[in-house]
C-alpha cells in the first residue's frame, strides 16, 4: 500500500510512531485512568477506550487550567501517556502541557488526512519536520 | 520569534537557570502560535493545584533558582490548619500541601489560595495585558474587565510570572477578541445557578467566542463567575461577550466586529433541563453531604446560606468553600457562628478536588456547581446538582426530591 504523507505544523517537538485513536470530542486528561489510559468521562466519544501509547487524534483540549498537565503527568509516570498528539484547535493549556511533558504534538494537518485516517492505523508524527505519515 | 536583548539574555541563562527554563517553555508556546514577540505583563494568577505535576514543576523552577518578577496570586490547595485540626488529612497529604506552600512561597507568589481573584484580590484594569490561568478567571478578566489574557495553563502562567512576559498571540490582539457564535438565550435566567447550566452547554455552543443575547439587564458577579467556570468545564473558552453588558460588546455589531457570526445557537429551558439530566446523579435519594464554593463563594452567598439555616440543624455535613478574607468577614459579621451552630463549616483556602476530602469517597453529595461535581469524580465522589435553595433544603432534611 502507498505510504501517505501529510504536512502539519509543529506545536511540541519530537518524533513518534503509534497506532491511531480518534476522538470526535475534546479531551480532558484528568478523567483518564492513569493505570490504563482509559477514558472514564461519561458520555465521551471514546469513553472506555484506552489512549495509552497511541497517536491520539482529537479536536482540542478542555477543562480547567491545571488538570491537563496533571492528567498527562500521571499517565506519563506510568508509561501510559499518548505517544503523539494531533489536534485541530490549539489552546494554551493543552499546548503548554504537551511541551512540559515533552509529548510531540502537531496541528494544521492537511485536511485530506482526516478523510483517510482510521482507528488502528499506524501513524508517525514528525513534529520537527512538520510531517504526519500513515504507515500501514 | 524575535526577542529583545533582555529576553534573549533570560533564555541564555544570564538571569539564572530557572528563568531560562521558564523562557524556553514560553518561546515554545509562542512559536506554536506563530507569535512574533514577547510583551510585558503587569499581573498574573497561577492555578496552583497541589497536585503532583504542579509540585513537580514548581519545585523544579525553585531548585533552578527562579523567582517571580510579577508576584502572582494563586489558587487553593487545601487549608492545612483547618484540616489538620480536624484530623482529616494523612501525614502524606499534609506534607504534599506543605511542600506546595513552601515552593510557591520560595518562588515569591502571593499566597492567596483563592480561585476568584478577579472579584477581589487581583482585579485588572481595562486593556491590561496579563497572564491568568484558572478556568473561571480567564473568561472573567477578558470578558467582564476587558483585560487581555490568553487561556493560560497553570504552568504557562507561572512561567509568565517568572519572566514578566508573555508571547503575543490570540486574545492579546483586537481582531481575535471578536465573537463568532451568536447565542440567543431564551431560557429563564433568574439565579446564578442558571448560569452554571448555561455554561455547561459548551458542546452545543461549539468552539470559539460566544456572544450572548437575551440575558437580563443586570447580571451578578456570581452569575458571571459561574458562566465562565462552566464554559471551561464543558469546553475551552478564553472569553465571551454579553451584548449591552460587557465592555467590548456595546452593540451586537461591535461584538462580532461587523462580521456575520459563523454559527447561531438558541438556548431554551429544555436545553438547561437536558444538560442537568446528563451531568447530575438522579434525584429522589438521600444525600450524605452538601458542598458549595466551586469557584469560591462570595460573602453575599455565605450570608444567603446563613440566613436560610439560622437557628436550624443540618441533617448532613455542609462545606462552604471561600477565600480566607471572605471567611474572616463571615467571622466578623457573625455568619460563621450561625453556620457552625447549624452544623456546617466555612472552609477557607480550599478546593473540592483535593485529598483533604478523602472521607467523602463513595459518598453522594449535593452541590449547585457542575464544576464541583465534575472533577472529584476521579476521587470516587459523586454529586446531585440542584439550585442552591434545593441544596440547602437537602442538607437540612438529608434528602433531595
Amino acid at each position: 500500500m502507498d505510504k501517505k504523507k501529510f504536512s502539519c505544523h509543529k506545536i511540541s517537538e519530537g518524533v513518534a510512531e503509534a497506532e491511531a485513536i480518534i476522538s470526535k470530542d475534546d479531551i480532558m486528561f484528568y478523567l483518564i485512568e492513569p493505570e490504563t489510559g482509559k477514558i472514564i468521562e461519561p458520555a465521551h466519544d471514546i469513553e472506555g477506550k484506552s489512549m495509552a501509547k497511541k497517536t491520539l487524534i482529537f479536536p482540542s483540549g478542555k477543562g480547567s487550567s491545571v488538570v491537563q498537565a496533571d492528567g498527562l503527568y500521571q499517565l506519563n509516570q506510568r508509561g501510559n501517556a499518548p505517544k503523539a498528539m494531533i489536534i485541530q484547535y490549539p489552546e494554551t493549556v493543552l499546548v503548554s502541557s504537551a511541551i512540559i511533558m515533552e509529548i510531540p504534538m502537531v496541528d494544521k494537518v492537511d485536511p485530506e488526512f482526516y478523510e483517510v485516517v482510521k482507528d488502528g492505523d499506524l501513524v508517525r508524527v514528525d513534529a520537527d519536520n512538520g510531517i504526519v505519515e500513515i504507515l500501514n | 520569534m524575535i526577542l529583545t536583548q533582555e529576553q534573549q539574555d533570560m533564555l541564555d541563562g544570564k538571569y539564572g537557570e530557572g528563568t531560562a527554563f521558564a523562557m524556553k517553555i514560553q518561546v515554545a508556546i509562542g512559536e506554536s502560535f506563530d507569535a512574533k514577540r514577547m510583551v510585558p505583563i503587569t499581573r498574573a494568577h497561577v492555578a496552583l493545584s497541589n497536585q503532583e505535576a504542579d509540585l513537580w514543576f514548581a519545585e523544579k523552577l525553585l531548585k533552578a533558582g527562579a523567582k517571580c518578577r510579577i508576584a502572582p496570586t494563586v489558587n487553593p490547595g487545601f487549608c492545612l490548619s483547618f484540616f489538620k485540626n480536624k484530623s482529616m488529612v494523612s501525614k502524606e497529604d499534609a506534607d504534599l500541601m506543605q511542600r506546595t506552600h513552601n515552593a510557591y512561597k520560595g518562588l515569591g507568589a502571593v499566597l492567596s489560595y483563592n480561585c476568584t481573584p478577579y472579584i477581589d484580590t487581583n482585579v485588572p484594569n481595562y486593556g491590561e495585558v496579563i497572564a491568568f490561568s484558572e478556568s473561571s478567571a480567564t473568561p472573567y478578566v477578558n470578558s467582564v474587565w476587558g483585560a487581555r489574557s490568553n487561556r493560560e495553563g497553570a504552568n504557562s502562567a507561572l512561567c509568565a510570572a517568572i519572566t514578566g512576559y508573555v508571547p503575543e498571540y490570540g486574545l492579546l490582539f483586537d481582531e481575535n477578541r471578536k465573537g463568532n457564535i451568536l447565542v440567543e438565550v431564551k431560557a429563564d435566567m433568574k439565579t446564578p445557578y442558571d448560569y452554571h447550566l448555561l455554561g455547561m452547554l459548551g458542546k452545543k455552543i461549539g468552539n470559539g467566542i460566544p456572544v450572548f443575547t437575551g440575558l437580563p439587564k443586570h447580571i451578578s458577579k456570581e452569575s458571571l463567575r459561574n458562566l465562565g467556570a462552566q464554559l471551561n468545564t464543558s469546553g475551552a473558552y478564553g472569553m465571551f461577550h454579553i451584548v449591552g453588558f460587557t465592555p467590548e460588546a456595546p452593540t451586537i455589531d461591535a461584538a462580532f466586529g461587523g462580521v456575520k457570526p459563523d454559527r447561531k445557537v438558541v438556548i431554551t429551558n429544555d436545553d438547561l433541563t437536558e444538560i442537568l439530566d446528563e451531568i447530575s446523579l438522579k434525584g429522589n435519594r438521600n444525600i450524605d453531604f452538601a458542598m458549595f464554593g466551586c469557584p469560591h463563594f462570595t460573602l453575599e452567598e455565605v450570608k444567603y446560606i446563613a440566613e436560610k439555616i439560622k437557628g436550624k440543624k443540618l441533617k448532613k455535613e455542609m462545606w462552604i468553600l471561600t477565600s480566607s478574607h471572605v471567611k474572616e468577614m463571615a467571622v466578623r459579621m457573625g455568619f460563621d457562628d450561625i453556620i457552625l451552630e447549624s452544623g456546617g463549616f466555612i472552609v477557607p483556602d480550599t478546593c473540592p478536588d483535593q485529598p483533604c476530602w478523602s472521607h467523602l469517597k463513595g459518598k453522594v453529595g449535593i452541590t449547585e456547581s457542575p464544576k464541583c461535581a465534575y472533577y472529584p469524580q476521579r476521587r470516587g465522589i459523586h454529586f446531585v446538582i440542584r439550585d442552591l435553595e434545593t441544596c440547602i433544603n437537602a442538607a437540612l432534611t438529608g434528602e433531595v426530591k
